[in-house]
């Protein structure tokens, strides 16, 4: 792909990626935030964390679909700035919501243990983050890369998870966020179902042509 | 050769009727799935003005909480899950006219119009502050009169133990008990309920006004009851019926989710919620978080009504 088509696809997705940062800052400014501004700025945070997450999970399914490589040089990006929003969320609620007081906190998470599911989500995405550039890619190498950014999934279903038990009863959006998440396993676990299907068949023909075979009675 | 084959069927005439319409509401929630959760709510017109003198003794000495805030961040399920759905969809609300049934163990049940009510019962302004379960709270000078005086008028029976209040149920007036995608959110109507001690406790309010004015509709119009030292969920709003029963009553939130909502539900910062913890609470318009006190600072007035109770088992 030419530099100009990359920014050409990757200028958009940094506006839709700032857009809510943008609009954030936007009610801050002109208190909009409502009667509770810290609930709200934590879970406005929270949710586009687990949106752009799922975005970034879906550029692979949807490079699979399309039979088209371009969804994937959005990968990174999209990842990264998960990762920020999730470090964002994560900060409001030490700062803002706790503003510090780490015995609080400590009670907070042990009785919370959706907190928990947050934390090592956030856990999960920080070694994908550091390992996300150009030179650690080589420095691992591909497979051993490949590996390991598998985790994302991990953080998603972490994500969803932390999503559907910090919600109370009646809400719903964590069933949607849910949904979309299963919808994009699946688009991946079909694919392997079938490459392995393929690989298996593959490898029978190939052991059928071999003389050993022939020779057998 | 050309060979033309006609549109016979287009997809609306294979589809029933029910699954395309179920695919609009997927694609409703997919379309509000992408939209942030708006913290605005429209302007509303305050409603009308309420006598009422206040009860010093019965108040607190706190500036309260400011009325756009009691007006826009509310809990009322039947209007919709989200905080601002009460300010935004309260509009389809008829609080006039309006009974409330108070019947059950009673000796002299009756049908009181809200209007008559208003004549019946002088009125008293008491400041309290609510607490609700999702650890936030406020301060509210609330306008009503106390419910031990109410249910003196149809004399409860001597085997009357406990009292239950039932919200209005009606999916137009109300949009949130509309079944949505997923089911409809609690079971309607929304019941609540007291020990009748607890009922007659003079701390407990049958509530028409707040801020000098009418109960606005977010706020359960027209008519509802504040209980101070118990979680926010079991004042009961919009009321149509005040029963009194021999049994425990069967409240909407213990029957969605037993574990986390037992009847009793007294602000107890020892006792947490199962996800959550009650120690402090965020007051609306504070920033730092508050030490939660043991019934919402009630305790003095309140705490022998459970005198040898265990209430971590009582929750």
């Amino acid at each position: 792909m030419t530099r100009r088509g990359r920014i050409v696809l990757k200028l958009p997705v940094w506006a839709a990626c700032l857009a809510p940062l943008a609009l954030l800052a936007w009610r801050a400014a002109t208190d909009q935030l409502g009667a509770n501004p810290i609930s709200f700025v934590t879970n406005t945070l929270g949710d586009w964390t687990l949106r752009i997450l799922l975005a970034s999970l879906a550029m692979t399914p949807l490079g699979i679909v399309l039979g088209a490589a371009w969804p994937v040089t959005l990968r990174r990006l999209l990842g990264l700035f998960a990762f920020a929003y999730a470090c964002l969320h994560f900060s409001v609620w030490i700062v803002l919501d706790f503003f510090f007081d780490w015995a609080r906190m400590g009670e907070d998470i042990l009785k919370r243990p959706y907190i928990t599911l947050g934390m090592l989500a956030l856990l999960t995405l920080t070694p994908l983050a550091v390992t996300s550039t150009s030179g650690m890619v080589k420095r691992l190498g591909g497979r051993a890369w490949r590996r390991l950014h598998r985790l994302a999934y991990a953080a998603g279903v972490l994500a969803a998870l932390h999503f559907i038990w910090l919600a109370k009863v009646g809400r719903t959006d964590q069933y949607w966020h849910a949904a979309v998440l299963a919808l994009l396993l699946g688009v991946r676990l079909v694919h392997w179902g079938v490459r392995a299907v393929r690989r298996r068949r593959a490898a029978a023909a190939a052991v059928g042509a071999t003389p050993s075979a022939a020779s057998r009675p | 050769m050309l060979i033309k084959r006609a549109e016979r069927f287009t997809s609306n005439d294979v589809t029933d009727p029910a699954l395309y319409l179920s695919r609009r509401e997927l694609m409703a929630g997919a379309a509000a799935w992408a939209l942030l959760p708006g913290a605005s709510a429209a302007a509303l017109p305050a409603p009308a003005p309420l006598q009422a003198t206040r009860n010093v003794g019965r108040s607190l000495n706190e500036p309260p909480t400011k009325y756009e805030h009691a007006t826009t961040y509310n809990n009322f399920y039947e209007f919709g899950v989200d905080k601002d759905d009460p300010a935004r969809l309260a509009g389809s609300l008829r609080p006039r006219p309006w009974s409330v049934r108070v019947d059950g163990l009673v000796q002299k049940p009756k049908t009181f119009d809200i209007d008559e009510l208003l004549r019946l019962f002088p009125l008293e302004e008491r400041v309290y502050a609510l607490r609700c379960v999702e650890a936030w709270s406020m301060i509210i000078p609330w306008i009503g009169f106390p419910l031990a005086a109410l249910l003196g008028r149809v004399e409860p029976a001597g085997s009357a133990r406990f009292v239950e209040f039932t919200t209005l149920l009606d999916p137009e007036q109300f949009p949130g008990q509309r079944p949505g995608f997923f089911g409809s959110s609690l079971d309607w109507p929304y019941v609540e309920g007291l020990r009748l001690d607890e009922a007659l406790h003079p701390l407990t309010l049958v509530t028409v006004g707040m801020y000098g004015r009418v109960l606005p509709n977010q706020n359960g119009a027209p008519i509802r009851v504040v209980v101070p030292w118990k979680y926010g969920f079991k004042s009961a709003k919009s009321i149509v019926r005040i029963r009194l029963v021999r049994e425990q009553p069967a409240t909407a939130w213990a029957r969605a989710n037993p574990r986390e909502y037992g009847f009793y539900s007294n602000v107890n910062p020892a006792v947490s919620h199962p996800r959550w913890s009650q120690a402090t609470e965020r007051r609306i318009g504070e920033f730092r978080r508050r030490t939660t006190l043991p019934f919402n600072g009630y305790a003095d007035q309140v705490a022998a009504l459970y005198t040898g109770m265990d209430l971590r088992k009582h929750y």
